[in-house]
């Protein structure tokens, strides 16, 4: 386990920039780092996602607009902010989810190691592959737990021996010693939490550059919760996470950066439009936040 | 303190927890109810029992090894002759050229609709189809006769296929079948949680392979019931059968030629004036009696089926 783990993260930097291919264009590949800015908290790492000025449409109306920032390489970024407020459709424009929803148009820019994720020839297939994503309710195949892992590298047409697939991803997500006696079982006989580490470990299958979260854990108890960031911070040296998630705790507990988002009403207040506030280090977002409306929430005054 | 005393305890209004007035539109809507419930049943057991009875008196004449087991179908010839072997050959091929043409055609436009349709297309197309459904089959059957037969098969295949044949009334109650398959395994795979196809999209699925992969599985007990409710049906079918698969009884697999199906039998020969409690007679009602059970084990099969592989989503 410790040895595999070490093994994966001497991996990692290969995973980076310069191995990465969407398509047949091969452009300027990684944003440039901002080395040394901030020496007081740990140095900034090279971006993985760079967004520009993103606004996400359902139709003529803004869900979020003119979002800026930078999510970092082998972090743990977190969105938070009240309901309705658009996190959910941001995680979505960043691996492409939102083309499944009719209407949906992005608009700016969403950068992925300096790469145009929204380019013309982009496959969202190929961004998918390479960035994979954990939903709010655990949504395992109607198939036994090994068909659920061996699912993503079988659609891949991944090399190897699939049972050593399977048991990797399942001691990576710390599920095999719970369920490593009945992997030809159906995945709904599992517990949510079970079902929610399920998912994790399917992700994580297909050895993915980033892993998004959409609210994992709010259909979850507070042990499987518990268990699902123990999880995180271990998967936090090999994957850049990315978390949307109502729980200040949580946020505070395991992510390095936290974006904190509201809404706006438009000037005939009928139509609401998320937008970014603050986006920062996770500790000055709770302890310093330079926007008092960043301190109302979170500390519980307001949402 | 028992219960009276309580209620009965100073200061406290006095309860009532019996209705305020009878609810007898209640008990109205109720008996109505298993009414309706009851006349399907009834139905259905007057039908079986009067199928039971005449062919108790049927084989009370023809020994049930030679009807069951034998090649020869010439009920009404002097001698005659009962071996149902052809009919019921008949019948199956004719349902099994029509599930060969409709499953196919059935299932992909079911895919279409529910994967690959854009809404505004799957709510025109969908109507049309089903309105397939409720053309009379007695339209299918001239179809098939001066149409289909003549123009297509006869021009592709030329003197092998003569006027009456099986392979264009089996093709012919495919079309018709169309829309059943289609339209339920179309409700089955739309019925699939959006959560699953997000899931496999999130591990790198493409359209083809979601489909094929995690929505056509999800919904196979609904597509097998749409299957079996198309063969049901098209072993029933009695029109087309008729009008473009002749009377002939046929034992062998010639499909160029007329086959009687059982349904074609009993219908032409309900037609004609035959005596009632004649042998001719008892006949339609022993073969309907057989088709009766050919479609009960059908159904049985599928409902096992079903719940075997039913997923429940939650």
């Amino acid at each position: 386990m410790t040895d595999e783990r070490q093994e994966r993260q001497r991996e990692v930097p290969e995973r980076g920039a310069p191995g990465v291919r969407l398509d047949v264009h091969h452009g300027d590949s990684a944003a440039p780092g901002v080395e040394g800015v901030e020496p007081k908290l740990r140095a900034q790492r090279e971006a993985v996602f760079s967004l520009k000025e993103v606004t996400v449409r359902y139709g003529t109306k803004p869900a979020v607009r003119d979002i800026t920032f930078d999510i970092g390489e082998t972090e743990i970024t977190a969105l938070i902010g009240p309901s309705g407020c658009g996190k959910s459709t941001l995680i979505r424009c960043l691996n492409r989810m939102n083309d499944l929803i009719p209407g949906a148009a992005v608009g700016g820019r969403v950068l992925y190691h300096g790469h145009d994720l929204y380019a013309a020839d982009v496959d969202p297939v190929e961004v998918r592959k390479r960035i994979g994503m954990v939903f709010q309710k655990p949504n395992p195949f109607p198939k036994s737990i090994y068909d659920n892992i061996a699912f993503g590298p079988r659609v891949l047409g991944m090399e190897g021996d699939m049972d050593e697939i399977v048991e990797r991803a399942l001691r990576h997500a710390v599920l095999w010693d719970e369920v490593k006696d009945r992997l030809k079982t159906n995945a709904f006989g599992m517990s949510g939490g079970q079902q929610q580490r399920l998912c994790i470990a399917r992700a994580l299958a297909v050895e993915p550059d980033v892993i998004l979260m959409d609210e994992p854990c709010s259909a979850l108890d507070p042990i499987s919760t518990g268990k699902i960031e123990d999880l995180m911070l271990d998967l936090e040296n090999e994957y850049s996470i990315v978390i949307v998630t109502h729980n200040m705790q949580q946020a505070a507990r395991v992510s390095d950066k936290t974006a904190f988002f509201t809404v706006e009403l438009d000037e005939d207040e009928k139509h609401r439009t998320g937008r970014v506030v603050e986006f920062d280090h996770t500790e000055k977002i709770f302890t310093n936040p330079s926007d008092p409306r960043t301190e109302a929430y979170v500390t519980g005054k307001v949402g | 303190m028992d219960a009276s005393a309580r209620a009965e305890a100073p200061g406290r209004p006095e309860i009532s927890l019996r209705a305020a007035r009878p609810r007898y539109g209640e008990k109205i809507i109720k008996g109505l109810l298993v009414l309706a419930a009851f006349v399907s049943v009834l139905t259905t057991t007057g039908i079986v029992l009067s199928l039971i009875e005449e062919t108790i008196v049927f084989l009370g004449d023809v020994p049930v090894g030679d009807f069951l087991f034998g090649t020869e179908w010439a009920p009404l010839f002097n001698p005659p002759s009962f071996g149902v072997l052809p009919l019921v050959t008949g019948t199956l091929v004719v349902g099994a050229i029509a599930m060969l043409v409709a499953t196919p055609l059935g299932l992909g436009a079911a895919i279409y609709l529910s994967e690959y349709a854009r809404p505004g297309v799957r709510k025109t197309i969908k109507p049309i189809l089903e309105l397939l459904a409720g053309v009379p089959t007695i339209v299918f059957g001239y179809f098939a006769l001066t149409f289909f037969t003549p123009e297509i098969l006869q021009a592709l295949f030329g003197n092998s296929i003569q006027i009456f044949n099986a392979l264009s009334a089996g093709i012919i109650v495919g079309f018709l079948v169309i829309p059943t398959v289609a339209s339920i395994s179309e409700d089955a795979m739309s019925a699939v949680p959006q959560s699953l196809r997000e899931g496999a999209f999130g591990l790198g699925g493409s359209k083809l392979q979601v489909t094929t992969r995690v929505v056509f599985p999800a919904a196979l007990s609904g597509i097998v019931a749409s299957l079996v409710l198309a063969m049901s049906r098209a072993v029933g079918e009695t029109m087309v059968v008729m009008i473009a698969g002749g009377l002939q009884p046929q034992w062998g697999l010639n499909l160029g030629q007329s086959m009687e199906t059982m349904t074609a039998f009993i219908a032409n020969t309900g037609k004609g004036d035959i005596a009632t409690g004649s042998i001719a007679y008892k006949t339609v009602f022993a073969v309907g009696m057989l088709l009766f059970l050919i479609t009960l084990v059908m159904n049985l099969f599928s409902i096992r089926f079903v719940r075997k592989y039913r997923q429940v989503y939650e």
